[in-house]
């Protein structure tokens, strides 16, 4: 059998204190397969009694070698790969990698198709809070808010299915606009969860804001103020929940989320509490932006016509000699796009994920990298845990809604 | 380009000897390979590019000199604003120093990019492998590192796919 490579305290010397060497704090291995490590994140404690003085978080579990697949893909068929990263953002992930290759292609996105688009990342960022908020109560002990979380995120699943046929990996979102417009009951069902989210959200609300239990386990736990996010790059509702008001949908807008009118929701403790109500919050608003995209939702394609790029509709296959031609062209040899570097962004339940992409002129992608916003979430887990005790572990490390997909793609 | 940008870039190109490029609208900076700490430290403070979200490497293989070039994305909460730099590193002895003095989040990163990329970041506090294990050989993300094909390894097979691998240099 192969000899599983594993870390001795040598190689951490660096990084614990000295007093770990003579034994009078304790080296304690927590995860890789621990349950509230959401994934397989493996942290390296070292322990003064039941204080905290160091975490080493160690990731790698996951990683798939993702950027390196897809640069032995044709463009649309990396696309496929990037739902697998972040399995929780999964829409966002293929937005990002359609942004960035329109950016490189400069292909435009029709208007039907932007709000759609905007439509479902919200309803899955409003999918992804949901998880968040089930998992780490039920971390935390509260059982119940798990099953009525996900009750609701069955809805929304319920409507990728709809749309796309899949639950979770929908790969719908396609360079140029959507892989088809949506179905008739699509207005009604997005409706519906529009209608029963404020009410369900006061129920968990009810379930935990003013919760004694909760509140002792959370407030003042894995604080952090907004220099230290900044200097280790960490953003989403863990840098809002700090105080600094940093989205991208409103700084750096795209998908026309410009025209819509919503809040950006901030608290100033940056602890585990704060970061709560933040993403409460941010549920809120993604309902207010959906009512305000479905009410605005116009009509049209929803896929850019153009055949050098995207495959023309099936109708045409069978009675243009051009179509067919670049329907082969694209299915066989994939297209190329120019020469050149791009880089796009998005906000993320997590924070900023963005697509570095790089193009040498042929059908593949050269280099694509993702940045991901767990990275930095993860790289601070030492800092928000420092002083507190081992059981707060848990409360911080989802507290900051870790995807170990993201960290190690 | 615009203004605050424009002052940013001009602030560069008067003090270190930088190529500007403009590609659909992102500027980059071709920066050469011992000023990048010099020339972040001054974005940081003067011009006000507080975070550094992107940090990544482009492999030119069969190109030697310069074979890799590390690219960094800046980002302005001011003013919004996203500004790169790249720094070609030679492919014979990848070096290059680390950003981390400037930017923490640089620590992960870089240890990213050393475990896919075999690039050493001089002076870096903590230069561990990241996504692979500690023991591996090779770095995954060079273009002559092959993709793989391996064959499906149960604990029944384990060692006799082990003998039929290719042994040696990947």
């Amino acid at each position: 059998m192969r000899e599983i490579q594993e870390f001795s305290l040598d190689d951490l010397k660096h990084l614990l204190s000295p007093r770990a060497l003579t034994g009078e704090t304790v080296v304690l291995n927590m995860g890789p397969q621990h349950p509230s490590t959401h994934g397989v994140l493996r942290v390296i404690l070292e322990l003064d009694g039941e204080i905290i003085v160091n975490a080493i978080p160690d990731i790698g579990f996951l990683h798939t070698g993702i950027e390196k697949n897809m640069e032995a893909k044709t463009y649309a068929k990396a696309e496929v790969m990037t739902d697998r990263m972040d399995y929780i953002f999964t829409i966002g992930n293929n937005l990002v990698y359609c942004l960035a290759l329109e950016k490189l292609i400069g292909l435009p996105v029709p208007p039907r198709a932007d709000s759609i688009r905007v439509i479902l990342t919200e309803l899955q960022r409003i999918q992804s809070h949901l998880i968040w908020i089930g998992t780490s109560a039920l971390d935390l002990g509260a059982m119940s808010v798990f099953l009525y979380s996900m009750r609701e995120r069955e809805m929304i699943l319920d409507i990728f299915e709809l749309v796309s046929g899949q639950r979770m990996m929908t790969t719908y979102v396609r360079p140029g606009g959507l892989w088809r417009d949506v179905p008739a009951q699509f207005n009604e069902l997005v409706q519906q969860v529009i209608d029963i989210m404020p009410r369900r959200i006061d129920e968990y609300e009810s379930l935990l804001t003013k919760n004694t239990l909760f509140l002792e386990r959370t407030k003042g736990i894995g604080a952090i103020d907004v220099p230290t996010c900044l200097q280790w790059n960490i953003s989403g509702p863990t840098l809002r929940a700090a105080g600094l008001a940093q989205d991208l949908r409103k700084t750096n807008p795209y998908c026309g989320f410009e025209q819509y009118d919503f809040e950006v929701p901030t608290q100033t403790k940056g602890d585990v509490y704060s970061r709560y109500l933040v993403r409460v919050a941010e549920m809120r608003e993604s309902v207010k932006i959906l009512q305000q995209a479905l009410d605005k939702m116009p009509f049209g394609p929803t896929l850019t016509y153009n055949p050098k790029f995207i495959p023309p509709p099936r109708s045409e296959i069978g009675v243009s000699m051009e179509s067919l031609i670049h329907h082969f062209k694209l299915w066989t040899e994939g297209y190329l796009p120019p020469a050149g570097a791009v880089y796009s962004s998005i906000e993320s339940p997590r924070g900023e994920l963005g697509v570095f992409l790089e193009s040498d002129g042929g059908p593949n992608p050269y280099r694509v990298h993702y940045r991901t916003p767990s990275i930095p979430l993860i790289s601070a887990l030492g800092i928000l845990s420092k002083g507190h005790f081992v059981a707060d572990m848990v409360a911080i490390i989802s507290s900051v809604d870790l995807v170990l997909g993201d960290a190690d793609r | 380009m615009n203004e605050t940008l424009q002052a940013a870039v001009t602030g560069i190109t008067n003090r270190f000897k930088v190529q500007t490029a403009e590609f659909r609208g992102d500027v980059t900076l071709l920066v050469s390979n011992d000023k990048v700490v010099e020339i972040c430290t001054v974005l940081r403070d003067e011009f006000g590019f507080d975070s550094l979200p992107l940090e990544t490497a482009v492999d030119y293989y069969p190109k030697t000199s310069p074979r890799f070039h590390v690219v960094y994305g800046l980002y302005s909460l001011k003013t919004h604003q996203y500004l790169y730099l790249r720094a070609p590193v030679e492919g014979e002895h990848p070096h290059i120093s680390t950003v981390e003095s400037v930017f923490k989040s640089a620590n992960w990163r870089e240890r990213e990019i050393f475990d896919l990329f075999g690039i050493i970041f001089d002076g870096h506090s903590d230069l561990r492998r990241l996504e692979m294990p500690p023991g591996w050989e090779g770095h995954p993300l060079r273009k002559d590192y092959p993709l793989g094909y391996e064959e499906v390894e149960f604990t029944f097979n384990f060692d006799e796919i082990e003998l039929r691998k290719p042994k040696g240099e990947l």
